[in-house]
């Protein structure tokens, strides 16, 4: 300990004789390098080297040889799963996205009502946004059972069908069923909890003042509430589009992409490429074209945003 | 409070439609009532599915393949828990999840907090850059670099190994929570800084003294978020890990679904009680943390 006490200023003597502006330069690069590290290990890098093998043939068993933009006009011209997939998951995003806003701002303004037990609801709404996916899947998976599930067997009491939808495995309900199993988990989710903070953000003299110059309840949350919590809504809709558009887990579990390729969606294809026939080249084209769409789906909405979101301290 | 009762006028002129009511008094409480049935139906509407496993999963085989279907058990087999236990691994699952949430949790908040103190703390060229760069990757889809990284980690030898779900962490655990660090960070006054540079301290000092001690809230928020995420994770362990004793949760329960029954039976009840003791851990956190829970998805939208 005692020879530590003298060791310690004469170590750090040439370091202290740096002045001081140059010594929080190098400390500071200091405490960042471990994401320095984390960046080009873990996302420059890989970033650039599945561009390059985007390009190869790559398939982790032979040396992977260069084969130009093969493996991009192949995937436009002549892959059959291409196309259908990317539609259907824009499909899926173009249904799930407005609807779990939609969804998740009137749960939050219902919550916001002052009712009594709110807590209450609030954790009943958020409890399935908690349970981990695969879980839910498995629940759900249960809960549609054609013949012996709950699901259809309260709607047959209820509306006396007998003929009801197969769900999961019905090639023509698979995808409704995912969409309201992931509208289980993502009304209640973080975007409600998002939503309600910033409704409680927005301030009392607002409405007041709308009230004074007449506006009714409509014209209040129009023209107050919506441009007050637009600058959240965006951020809630970008990063929603881009986890829309990536669904894979809950398919990949429920149903495999099946059946009859019925929720097949672009992830699932980029999965099957990559780690099930190892064409690594190829699966990185695709991931590439992938990364490229959503990087357009967000400049679009960057676009987009001047025209409806509000920032209350902008100058226009 | 004011406010509430106008939004509560726009619901409740929706639902009551043309109804005249004498008093405004009368026609309030009715838009209260409306209210109150909308939160309590859809309380009921989302827990109706955890019901349905909750008490599928005390079932016998036989009550499974019943129909019509009954919410309760005829019979109740909590047995059914057990049996879990001794079909699968399903305790060294727990143990592998654990594992590796509870160290890659470690890892992410401890060098998130470094990585947050360095953009919270110092000026340096090129920091704001680089601080704008580290946001764009949190719209990155992970699938473009998942494919260079598994061909990376399969080099190393890493394959079935939990170095690829944990060693990661170690280097910055993600945009988001080194974003969270640093905004956490700007709030803690730079006098309590100045203070201790006068008596001497280094910055390594402050950081580990004087500013991580102040910061335990938001370091707890980052920890629950990332072991929940952790605990969650599906993709990495199912790509990572081919041993089925060093599969986690995520990915072994799911074996129960595709589980040859060699006696014909469904294993329904066994699937619904291996997925609840998956969520439950992850609930009670919840409810144990919720203050930390809450604040930190809350910070996720403050920065749009």
């Amino acid at each position: 300990m005692a020879t530590n006490k003298f060791a310690t200023p004469r170590r750090r003597s040439s370091f202290s004789s740096l002045n001081l502006r140059k010594r929080e330069i190098i400390t500071g690069y200091l405490f960042l390098t471990p994401w320095i590290i984390g960046f080009v290990a873990f996302v420059s890098g890989p970033m650039i080297a599945s561009a390059i093998l985007s390009f190869t043939n790559y398939d982790m068993v032979n040396v992977g040889k260069f084969v130009g933009f093969d493996n991009y006009s192949f995937i436009f011209t002549r892959d059959e799963l291409f196309w259908p997939s990317l539609l259907r998951t824009f499909r899926y995003a173009v249904i799930v996205v407005p609807m779990s806003l939609t969804g998740s701002l009137l749960a939050a303004l219902l919550l916001n009502q002052g009712l009594k037990g709110t807590t209450v609801y609030r954790t009943l709404y958020f409890l399935p946004h908690l349970t981990p996916i695969v879980a839910s899947v498995m629940l759900w998976g249960w809960f549609f059972d054609p013949n012996i599930g709950l699901f259809n067997h309260v709607i047959r009491s209820i509306t006396g069908i007998a003929e009801l939808p197969g769900w999961f495995r019905d090639p023509s309900w698979a995808m409704p069923a995912l969409i309201i199993m992931s509208m289980w988990g993502a009304v209640g989710g973080n975007n409600m909890l998002i939503f309600l903070a910033g409704l409680q953000g927005v301030p009392q003299e607002m409405y007041e003042a709308a009230s004074i110059d007449g506006a009714g309840t409509w014209a209040k949350f129009r023209n107050v509430t919506i441009p007050l919590l637009s600058p959240t809504i965006f951020f809630c809709l970008v990063l929603g589009v881009i986890g829309a558009l990536r669904v894979f887990t809950a398919a990949f579990i429920a149903t495999g992409g099946g059946p009859a390729y019925a929720t097949y969606f672009y992830a699932l294809h980029i999965y099957n490429k990559a780690f099930r026939y190892f064409e690594m080249g190829y699966a990185s084209a695709l991931s590439w074209i992938f990364f490229f769409i959503t990087l357009v789906f967000t400049l679009i909405q960057f676009r987009a945003s001047a025209k409806w979101v509000f920032y209350a301290g902008e100058v226009r | 409070m004011a406010q509430n009762v106008q939004v509560g006028q726009s619901m409740r002129s929706v639902g009551v439609g043309q109804v005249k009511y004498r008093s405004a008094r009368a026609r309030r409480r009715a838009g209260r009532a409306l209210l109150y049935a909308i939160a309590i139906t859809s309380g009921i509407i989302f827990m109706l599915p955890f019901a349905w496993a909750l008490f599928s999963s005390f079932k016998s085989p036989s009550d499974l393949m019943r129909y019509p279907p009954t919410l309760f058990p005829r019979v109740w087999q909590p047995q059914n828990y057990a049996t879990v236990f001794e079909m699968v691994t399903f305790a060294r699952w727990i143990g592998n999840t654990l594992f590796i949430a509870v160290t890659a949790t470690l890892g992410a908040v401890l060098s998130a907090s470094l990585v947050g103190f360095s953009f919270a703390r110092f000026r340096y060229p090129g920091r704001d850059l680089i601080f704008m760069a580290t946001l764009s990757t949190m719209m990155l889809p992970s699938e473009v670099t998942l494919i260079p990284l598994y061909i990376g980690f399969a080099k190393l030898g890493w394959l079935d190994s939990y170095k690829p779900l944990i060693i990661p962490s170690f280097f910055g655990g993600g945009a988001f929570l080194i974003f969270m660090m640093r905004q956490f960070f700007m709030t803690i006054p730079l006098d309590l800084d100045e203070a201790a540079r006068i008596d001497g301290a280094s910055y390594l000092r402050i950081y580990w003294q004087i500013v991580m001690p102040l910061s335990v809230p938001a370091l707890a928020t980052a920890a629950v978020l990332t072991f929940i995420g952790h605990w969650d994770n599906f993709m990495g362990p199912f790509i990572f890990l081919n041993s089925k004793e060093k599969y986690t949760l995520a990915v072994g329960v799911r074996f129960f679904a595709s589980l040859p029954d060699p006696d014909g039976l469904p294993k329904q009840h066994l699937m619904m009680a291996s997925s609840l003791m998956m969520t439950f851990p992850i609930i009670m956190l919840f409810f144990v943390a919720q203050r930390f829970f809450v604040r930190g998805i809350v910070m996720t939208g403050i920065k749009g």
